[in-house]
């Protein structure tokens, strides 16, 4: 398992400080946006498309890295790699991981919104 | 460096991403126009121009590649940077990208320092192409311009500088559509009184440059052959209009002949142009150097415009060149040079016109075809009665009546004599005479015969007989110049009277001299009592004038000439194509 932050605090400073105002929107763009997107590698993931469980896994990691996830963005490049090479395996245990990650990060930006 | 505010479009399927980076690209201060995807991307760099385009790699429905070659044709020959935006880490992946057209990539995580640093640098790169471009315009414009301007040019010195008479048969000549704009200039005309003038030039420099020194020249030459003046007049003023109008620096090499095929006669000048060729039927060739400066940089005071007179038969052929033809080089950098000239010409019996060798010769020397547009050639074949065609440039007939009753007397005196000749005027006051503008040649042949008879057997006493051998023709000419400096108390006088007739008119031309004149009285031709086997050039003007004129008189001791000369409105009427 990944040994990096769940978020990287000078990412976030400096991304509230691009994005003033917006910063919240931002968060909550991040947050419905990411939970979309986890629910369709659980959708390729049923019908065992690995193709689509990569470019899903791939677009999800940029924002993560953008926002200042950066081990849910290991593990998404972990379930990309696993797309491409088509095997889907472990592909259940990996996007479970995903989503205890994204619940992790979600609470702590959660609490970043709050304060 | 001020701030160069940019339209940069983002396409990214990632709200999250979209979102950091146009509040990114908007903080730098640019305009940011969002997609959200490939096709999305497409649309609005088609309806929006940006002049930035940043593109995710992947996205749904059009991914960034295909809509980087689709917005690298739609930008056509503008330059629009197409930055990709990656978190792509395999190599293969990014060389895909900037295969489809990326000049760049961007990683994520965003890093606001490099997306500054990146869109000045594409910004500096894209001003940059625009100015080229904008200069490629400009060049391609002002080259379009200049070679309007060229046939422009090109055309109005047509109408000034026609072929005039370089369509004769017995003229052969070699110049490129567009050598006016090389400095070559080549001009021929018939003179009234039989035989022709032609005038090669080379000016210094290329371009519209050269070429508007040769519209005056132009103009000079055919206005003055068509007058009947000599071709020493017509390089006088040649060489003080060009005095006037060139720069220092510029001036024109050129070379005149005067060719009078009755008298097989030529007149040559020669002013910095390569040497002029005469092969005699034989094959051997005579070289005429140049003996003077170019055109156009004595003052008239110091022009020496005496030609050099040279005794011709049919069969002999004038070859005359710019020195583009000597200026030749071969692959080795070799010259054609005289000696090239030679070899062409050195073939006896080759049975080839000597126009033709040296033209093949020089175009099979040369590297560049492309030279033998550089070079002029001319060459005149010397018959018994060259056919010249009609010339198309009659003056316009003028609407004026002009007059019919008049009377003029005119007298040249002393040094004036060798210094002017009085046809040209005389001339123009006969042609004044409407009915007497198509006659223009039989006119001058007899006004020129009549003052050539006093100037030279009566005032200079010059024997016809020195002309019928070579040696003695050089004699005549250097005696002639001789003797033109000892002419104190001597004259020729002109009386012209023209009348109305029924029909016509009647001019009487009457030439008196202060010679001594001749006795007419025993003069086979004049007397009427035949013998005449050995046609000398005394007869031959006398027959001239016979059969021009309707009655010819000799009065005192043979220095008063009276002549008659009837013309009818009814006659000429088949060359009156009058444009």
């Amino acid at each position: 398992m990944t040994d990096r932050q769940h978020l990287d605090e000078e990412a976030l400073a400096e991304l509230q400080d691009v994005m003033e105002d917006e910063f919240d929107v931002l968060i909550q763009t991040y947050i419905v946006d990411s939970r979309d997107r986890i629910a369709s590698l659980r959708t390729a993931l049923a019908a065992s498309d690995a193709d689509a469980f990569a470019r899903t896994a791939h677009s999800l990691k940029g924002s993560c890295i953008n926002i200042g996830a950066p081990r849910l963005g290991e593990l998404c490049l972990e379930a990309e790699e696993a797309g491409k090479a088509g095997d889907l395996g472990e592909g259940s245990e990996l996007v479970g991981a995903i989503e205890e990650e994204f619940a992790t990060v979600t609470g702590l930006l959660d609490r970043l919104l709050v304060r | 460096m001020s701030q160069n505010i940019l339209r940069i479009l983002i396409a990214d399927d990632s709200d999250t991403d979209r979102l950091i980076l146009q509040a990114l690209i908007k903080r730098l201060g640019h305009e940011v126009i969002e997609a959200v995807d490939g096709l999305d991307a497409v649309k609005k760099f088609g309806e929006d121009h940006p002049d930035i385009v940043l593109l995710d790699a992947l996205m749904p429905r059009m991914d960034g590649m295909e809509a980087a070659r689709h917005i690298k044709v739609l930008a056509g020959e503008r330059l629009v940077p197409v930055i990709f935006l990656t978190s792509l880490s395999e190599t293969e992946d990014l060389v895909r990208c900037l295969e489809a057209g990326g000049d760049d990539f961007l990683t994520k995580p965003y890093n606001r320092v490099i997306i500054e640093a990146k869109i000045n640098a594409f910004d500096r790169m894209r001003r940059m192409h625009d100015t080229l471009s904008q200069q490629h315009q400009e060049i391609s414009e002002r080259n379009r311009q200049l070679l309007e301007e060229q046939s422009i040019a090109r055309r109005v010195f047509d109408n000034v500088a026609h072929t005039g008479c370089l369509d004769s048969p017995n003229i052969h000549y070699h110049a490129s559509p567009l050598s006016v704009f090389n400095g070559d200039v080549l001009f021929a005309s018939p003179l009234p009184a039989g035989g022709m003038l032609i005038f090669l030039g080379d000016f210094t420099g290329h371009g519209l440059p050269a070429a508007i020194g040769a519209m005056p020249v132009a103009e000079i030459f055919y206005g003055m052959a068509r007058k009947g003046f000599s071709g020493a007049d017509v390089l006088r003023e040649i060489n003080q209009k060009l005095k006037l109008i060139l720069p220092t620096g510029m001036f024109c090499c050129g070379a005149l002949v005067e060719a009078d095929f009755k008298l097989g006669q030529l007149r040559v000048w020669n002013g910095g142009l390569p040497e002029a060729w005469v092969i005699r039927a034989d094959g051997d060739p005579v070289l005429l150097p140049s003996r003077h400066l170019p055109l156009g940089i004595l003052p008239p005071e110091q022009f020496e415009s005496v030609m050099e007179a040279l005794q011709v038969w049919p069969g002999d052929r004038l070859l005359m060149m710019t020195d583009g033809v000597l200026e030749a080089t071969n692959d080795h950098g070799e010259l054609f040079g005289l000696a090239g000239v030679r070899r062409c010409l050195d073939r006896p019996g080759s049975g080839r016109h000597p126009f033709d060798a040296v033209v093949e010769g020089v175009r099979q020397f040369s590297v560049k075809t492309a030279e033998s547009d550089d070079l002029t050639l001319v060459a005149l074949d010397i018959t018994d009665q060259p056919e010249v065609p009609a010339v198309q440039e009659q003056p316009p007939p003028s609407a004026l009546a002009g007059p019919t009753e008049w009377r003029c007397e005119y007298e040249i005196r002393e040094r004036t004599l060798g210094d002017f000749s009085p046809l040209p005027l005389l001339l123009h006051i006969c042609l004044e005479v409407p009915g007497l503008r198509t006659r223009g040649g039989e006119i001058y042949t007899l006004l020129s015969e009549l003052y050539n008879n006093a100037l030279e057997h009566g005032v200079l006493q010059l024997p016809s007989e020195w002309k019928h051998s070579a040696d003695g023709f050089g004699r005549y000419y250097s005696e002639r110049q001789a003797r033109l400096a000892r002419v104190d108390g001597h004259y020729i006088r002109f009386s012209l009277h023209h009348t109305r007739k029924p029909g016509g008119g009647r001019l009487r031309v009457v030439c008196e001299d202060s010679g001594t004149g001749f006795d007419f009285r025993n003069h086979p031709l004049v007397s009427g009592q035949g013998g005449g086997d050995s046609p000398r050039y005394a007869g031959r003007g006398l027959l001239l004038l016979k059969r021009l004129s309707n009655n010819i008189t000799f009065r005192g001791r043979g220095n008063h000439v009276e002549i008659v000369y009837d013309w009818n409105f009814s006659e000429h009427q088949g060359d009156g194509d009058d444009r």
